[in-house]
């Protein structure tokens, strides 16, 4: 089947921040962009957020009065799922777990018009798997955006065993079209980016654990010798150790790469508390945004 | 506190020219030595602090080791390099178990003198940076051959997605193969593991350079 133009985008999980982020790129674009989540009060929040992030691009003079407004203009919030029938795309950024998106594909497959094409944001599902409960698999695509999405340009476009050629090709104009940066990736744990970062920050992890030198030390190495931003310490505090330990818990069945699994350190420090950032104690103790420990 | 180098051989942490060479003064009377190059150590405990450059071999090569109780004024150091780029201002400093703080101190003082940052890491292989980005390079390099994407757009993912100054295979590519193959069998010859032998693509960089070298 060949896939019409894209017109109207649906995004799911739009209470989010990933879901708000990606509503906005695509709103930007000048798509109607229907943002559905079960959520009401969650989708009130990614609306003042959205009209904040937009105020302050034109603060900062990114985005015209105009534009701003236009941006605005296309994105129509709903709780109501029936709405994603007028989509000619929908993206899905709802919790990463496999259940959850394959029943909401299997849902919107009885939904969407035929022609509809699938998108998951998936960091670390296979897009097959999750396509496999619907009748379209063809129609099935990884877009993965990085987050901020409505700052970051990259995405990951990953099509699974059965999406075609034709989707494919529509899916990746129309991330073009949102002026993003596509990169094709084959449907594997991780796709690029992290099957590269999520062993490399378990790595760091055992290296603590190992004796090998303390977080700072780690964390400052890495950044002058090979000029990264944020030491793999650093950053698995910000996504949260528990964000950690399920990103390995993705990865390490399915590839069993002894460098996905979990260590035994990351474990231990669940389980005590130390989630990073969001608890206040990581490889470094925060207080109130402030770090120690460095 | 007065220090002097001593270079013998080709050094990778401060190459001919590097300013740090012309510090330092006379031997005799210098309270920290500083061995470049392929250094032969001797224990000279009337020093506060005997700096020892390092390859990819470990500090307990050049002083032997004592079932964990090893360390005394001897204190291991490299300057971060990849292949033939020019050194980064990393200094990692070499301890051991009973390595003596003054020694640590000294060493520090000695790099942070010559504008360079400094960490300290335990007596293994690879110290930080070898230990943890080399399987990150061949993982690349496997990525590669198995057709997960192009090197161009691996590369752009991570300067795009994580805000790298570079990619992973345009790092390992300009950095020499054939030099993350000796890097890698070094590490693969103390943790046994997948990850850090030699991804195929350094395998064949390093016999095509055996090849040359027995060519000439």
């Amino acid at each position: 089947m060949t896939a019409p133009a894209i017109r109207t985008v649906g995004v799911c999980g739009a209470g989010g921040t990933m879901g708000a982020g990606i509503a906005i790129t695509a709103a930007r674009a000048g798509f109607r962009t229907i943002c559905f989540d079960a959520s009401a009060a969650g989708l009130e929040r990614a609306s003042r957020d959205i009209a904040g992030f937009l105020d302050n691009s034109v603060k900062r003079g990114k985005l015209t009065q105009q534009a701003r407004d236009a941006t605005l203009a296309l994105l129509e919030p709903t709780t109501d799922k029936a709405a994603l029938a007028q989509c000619d795309l929908v993206i899905e950024a709802v919790y990463e777990n496999l259940e959850v998106k394959q029943a909401l594909f299997n849902e919107l497959d009885g939904i969407c018009p035929k022609h509809t094409i699938f998108a998951s944001n998936t960091s670390t599902l296979s897009i097959t798997e999750i396509a496999s409960r619907c009748t379209r698999q063809d129609r099935v695509i990884g877009l993965h955006y990085c987050l901020p999405a409505q700052l970051m340009k990259l995405i990951e476009v990953s099509p699974g065993v059965n999406t075609s050629a034709a989707t494919i090709a529509t899916a990746w104009a129309w991330t073009e079209a949102c002026g993003q940066r596509p990169v094709r990736t084959q449907d594997k744990p991780g796709f690029i980016l992290n099957a590269l970062l999520v062993p490399f920050n378990n790595d760091a992890i055992r290296a603590v654990e190992a004796g090998v030198a303390d977080a700072a030390a780690i964390d400052a190495a890495t950044k002058i010798a090979l000029g990264y931003k944020m030491g793999p310490l650093e950053l698995v505090d910000l996504v949260g150790l528990d964000t950690q330990i399920r990103l390995c818990e993705a990865f390490y069945p399915v590839t069993l790469d002894p460098r996905a699994a979990a260590p035994p350190l990351l474990r231990r420090m669940v389980a005590a508390g130390h989630l990073g950032r969001k608890s206040g104690q990581g490889f470094y103790r925060y207080d109130g945004g402030r770090m120690f420990g460095s | 506190m007065t220090h002097a180098i001593i270079c013998s051989g080709k050094s990778r942490s401060f190459p001919a020219g590097d300013a740090f060479r012309q510090s330092g003064g006379e031997q005799a009377a210098a309270e920290v030595l500083v061995l470049l190059g392929q250094p032969r150590y001797r224990p000279d405990p009337v020093r506060v602090a005997i700096l020892i450059e390092l390859g990819t071999e470990c500090l307990g090569v050049h002083t032997g080791e004592a079932s964990g109780e090893e360390g005394s004024n001897a204190v291991g150091f490299a300057r971060y390099r990849n292949g033939d780029d020019p050194p980064s201002p990393l200094v990692e400093l070499v301890r051991q178990n009973r390595t003596d703080p003054l020694a640590l101190q000294a060493a520090r003082a000695v790099f942070e003198a010559a504008g360079l940052t400094v960490v300290e890491c335990a007596d293994q292989a690879g110290r930080i940076v070898d230990r943890l980005v080399r399987p990150k390079y061949n993982a690349a390099l496997r990525f590669l051959d198995e057709g997960l994407a192009t090197a161009a757009d691996m590369d752009l993912t991570c300067r795009m997605g994580l805000g790298y100054a570079d990619g992973p295979i345009e790092r390992v590519v300009r950095g020499g193969l054939a030099a993350h193959y000796d890097v890698t069998r070094a590490l693969f010859e103390t943790y046994g593991t997948a990850a850090y032998a030699p991804a195929r693509r350094a395998v064949v960089s390093a016999q095509r350079r055996d090849r040359e070298d027995g060519a000439q």
